[in-house]
Parts: structure tokens; sequence; C-alpha cells
């Protein structure tokens, strides 16, 4: 083996314009592939905090009395999924918009009469956090006879999910597409080795190499180019990650959220993948070259 | 059903070649025995390198059969391909060295591809350049060496392995006469020791210096048979 990597390395620098170009050409598809990867993964981040931060208001029709609102309360906090149901009254509705419209205050203390209904205000367990399971509590709390309307900022949430699904696909299909895009590459450029030194293929087979003592140090080369220009991309990407995020992240912060780069679990699987394109490119060239 | 003959190492059997409608060979039956000279002659396209190609299966017959060191070529699998060429060392006209790798790289080829190990690659690769005055061009790259230098480094390539059988298709065709004289001697030298060596040749001059059998083609027919 070690003679294998040996011949291997030598031909790398016998070639090292192509090799250059097939290293360059994935360590581009790898860092486009992997800034969409990386994006998701901070909008799924994004998506899981602001779930997280979901507060459904149930408010109670105006006639609805001190039992009446016990009794409701007992109910919502014994519905599957609800973690924490506290009452908010209509004045202390209208304290909090007061001091959430400091300078319009005027105009509401000029109301006759408070608008606002009495309400509970629902938290919710982590699972029953997505679109779904959200419409199936909202239309169960909805049932409940002191119930007015219950309100959870639905279009909202389905609008993000819809994006995010809409994302991933895309985001799926893009992958997909770069990574048939870099075996391509890979492929055409063996071949393009191959032929360069098909002389020399051509003596060795005369001379009584076997296909296995001419395949396995380009199976090497790829694997190395594609290892390689997977490092490349990932760098690069760090380093854009790296500058962006300590741009953005001061105002970022504020919202709870945290940019993050790619786990190191992730990183070695997307350059044990970098690896695998480079060989899979080199298996195509050779399946077709030494027919 | 070939008849066997026992001091045969390759055994030509009604060997036909086509290219399309053309014949390159017709009906060619010929046995070589083991640790014989040959000379197979004839002029440019009369068949004497698709002779030698069919022999390492260089090219695949159109009809008939051809035994080599008993393995019928017509049975061979793809991947006993390597194990039949491993009983030849091919010469070429045009020397085929491989122009990035150094003499000693491009002598050593054979052995790596049989699995041999290190050591005995090194020692056997020195040896064989030693005997054929190369040994001081070592490192040297194929196109910094004479014609005559790198038909020697190619015949050290052909005999390194130490091969049952030598093909050498016109070895001296582009050498001036000293340099073909010498490329001559190692032949004989390489026969001497027990390997059949066979020599494709348009060359009259070689004949003359020899007294083994010269098998002439024609038009890609065997003319004639015979001593020289």
């Amino acid at each position: 083996m070690k003679r294998f990597f040996k011949r291997a390395i030598n031909d790398i620098k016998e070639n090292r314009f192509l090799t250059a170009i097939t290293v360059v050409t994935i360590a581009l598809s790898i860092l486009i592939a992997s800034a969409f990867a990386l994006f998701f993964v901070n909008a799924g981040d994004l998506l899981t905090q602001w779930q997280k931060g979901i507060r459904m208001m149930v408010y109670l029709k105006p006639s609805t009395s001190e039992a009446a609102r016990l009794d409701t309360k007992f109910r919502l906090q014994s519905i599957a999924g609800v973690q924490e149901a506290v009452y908010i009254s209509k004045e202390e509705a209208m304290d909090r918009l007061k001091g959430q419209m400091p300078n319009h205050s005027a105009l509401l203390e000029n109301l006759k009469e408070n608008p606002l209904p009495d309400a509970f205000e629902v938290t919710l367990q982590a699972a029953a956090r997505d679109s779904a399971e959200l419409q199936f509590l909202s239309e169960r709390i909805q049932t409940l006879t002191a119930v007015e309307e219950v309100e959870y900022g639905r279009q909202w949430i389905q609008r993000f999910t819809n994006i995010i699904n809409l994302f991933s696909i895309a985001g799926y299909g893009i992958g997909a597409l770069f990574f048939m895009a870099t075996v391509f590459i890979v492929a055409n450029t063996i071949r393009l080795v191959l032929y360069s030194r098909r002389d020399e293929i051509e003596i060795m087979r005369l001379v009584g190499a076997t296909d296995r003592f001419i395949k396995i140090p380009f199976y090497l080369e790829g694997m190395i180019q594609g290892g390689l220009g997977t490092l490349i991309g990932l760098a690069v990407l760090y380093v854009g990650y790296f500058s962006l995020s300590s741009h953005f992240q001061p105002s970022l912060a504020s919202g709870l959220l945290t940019l993050r780069f790619f786990p190191a679990t992730i990183c070695l699987l997307i350059i044990v993948s970098g690896t695998l394109v480079g060989w899979l490119g080199c298996w195509i060239s050779l399946k077709q070259f030494l027919k | 059903m070939i008849q066997t003959n026992s001091d045969a190492i390759i055994r030509l059997f009604h060997i036909h070649k086509r290219y399309g409608k053309s014949f390159a060979l017709k009906d060619v039956t010929l046995d070589i025995s083991k640790n014989e000279f040959l000379f197979v002659t004839g002029r440019s396209g009369a068949g004497k390198t698709t002779l030698l190609k069919l022999l390492y299966l260089g090219e695949p017959v159109s009809e008939g059969q051809v035994l080599i060191d008993g393995m019928n070529l017509s049975r061979i699998g793809r991947s006993r391909i390597p194990l039949l060429r491993r009983k030849f060392g091919i010469i070429f006209q045009d020397y085929k060295l491989i122009p990035t790798k150094t003499v000693y790289e491009n002598v050593a080829l054979v052995l790596e591809a049989a699995g041999r190990k290190p050591r005995l690659i090194d020692k056997k690769v020195r040896s064989v350049l030693r005997t054929v005055g190369m040994e001081d061009r070592m490192s040297a790259l194929p196109q910094s060496l004479s014609g005559g230098e790198q038909q020697r480094v190619a015949v050290a390539r052909a005999a390194v392995g130490d091969p049952k059988i030598i093909l050498a298709d016109e070895p001296t065709g582009s050498l001036d006469e000293e340099a073909a004289g010498i490329i001559m001697d190692y032949l004989d030298a390489f026969h001497a020791r027990g390997t059949t060596v066979i020599v494709a040749t348009h060359d009259k001059a070689l004949l003359q210096r020899s007294t083994s059998r010269v098998v002439h083609l024609r038009d890609g027919q065997l003319w004639s048979n015979e001593s020289a």
C-alpha cells in the first residue's frame, strides 16, 4: 500500500495543473453546498428558538364569571401539551399595553371603557410547538365554553414553516445537483489524466501489470483530491462564517440567537463525503477507460 | 484438437487475423521450441508485428488457436492476461519507455507490477542495467538518452523479469550498425541463458550474423520456414 501511495503522490506532482483544477472544483462545490447546509442549520435554530417563545392567548367571553374562569384554567392545564396557563385580567392587559405604548398612553387613558378581554396566557410544552400540534390545541381550547377566541400567530408560524420546508427541499435538490456535478467534474478530470497517460497505462499493461496495480494509485489520487478539496472548501466557509458571525452576532445576541458552525462530527462527515466523491469520480472514469 | 509437442513453448495452429475484410495473417501454423532463437522476417505490412501481438494478446486472433507455455489463449480470462504477459519480455522498435520515469523506474516497473519485494527489485534492476551497460544512467529520463541507449533500457526492461520468451519487434530498426550489433549481442546472451527469443525484422544484415531459424511472412502468410 505504501508503494501505491508513493505512486499516487508522484502522479499528483507530475500532474499538478489537472490536480489543482480538480481540487479547486471540489472545494467550490463543497463550499456552496456546505454554505447552504450551514444556512439551514442556523435557520433551523432560529425556528426552534422562536418556537420556544410561542405563547397562546386564550381570550375569554366578556361575561365569564369567576367560577367559570377558574374552571377554564383547570381545564386548560389538564390539556396535554399545555405547560402553564397564567390569567391576565383585562386591567393587567391594559397596563401592559400602556407599558408597550408609552407615547400613546394618553390615548388609552381617554378610553371610556377597557375594550380588552380577560385572557389566559398559555405556555406550551416543547412537543406541542409545531404547526399541526398548535392547530390541534387551538381547536381543542376553542371548544371550552368560556373561551371567545384563541390567538397564536398561526399564519406566521405556518409561513415560516413553509419557507423552511421550501428551503430544505431546495437544499436537498441543490445538494444532489452539486454532488452529481462534482462527481462528473472529478470523473472528467481523472479521464483527462488517464488520456494524458494512456501510453504509460498501455506500457504497464504490456509488462504484465494487473488492472488493480494500475487503478489503486488513481483511486488514491481521487480520494486525496476529494479530501483536500473538501478541507479547503470547509476552511473557506469557516473564514466566511467567522467574519459574518463576528459582524452580526452582537445584534443577533439580543434576540437570543447564536450563529454556529457545523459540529466536528458533521465536518468529519463532509470531509469523508468529499473523499468518497473523489473516489467515485475516479471509479467512473477508470471503469470506462480500462474496459 | 492440437497435438502436444513437449518441446514447443509457442504453438500457432491455423491462425487467421482479420481487420474488417482484410487479412493481416492467413492460416499461419508454427511451433517455436523452448530456448529457440527465431527470426520472423518480411516486408513492412507482411504481418510480423501482428504475429507478435497475437502471442501476448495485444490483439485477439480471429480464427485458430495459440498456445503459450501450455496456456490456450482462446480460453484465457481477462484476469489471467497479466500472468501471460509476465512470461514475455517485449522490446519495441519505438522503445515504449515511460517519459516521466527514470531509467531505473522504467525497468523496475516490470517487477513492481509482478508484486516483487523492493529489495529484490533493487538488486535485479541494478544487475540488469549493469549487464546492458546502463548502470551509470539509472537516474536519467528517457529523452536524455540516445536511441541506442533507450533500446538498451528497453532490453533491460524486457529481461529483468526473467521471462521465458523475449519478443523483439524491429529492435534495431532505428539504430546504427554498431548499436544494432550491441542489442543483438544482448539478445544472444539472454538466449544463451535459456530464454526463447523471437525477433521480428526486415533487416537482412541481422539474419546474416546468425544461424538461427528464420520464418518469412508475405502478405500475412507463412512463406518459408528455414534455418538461416
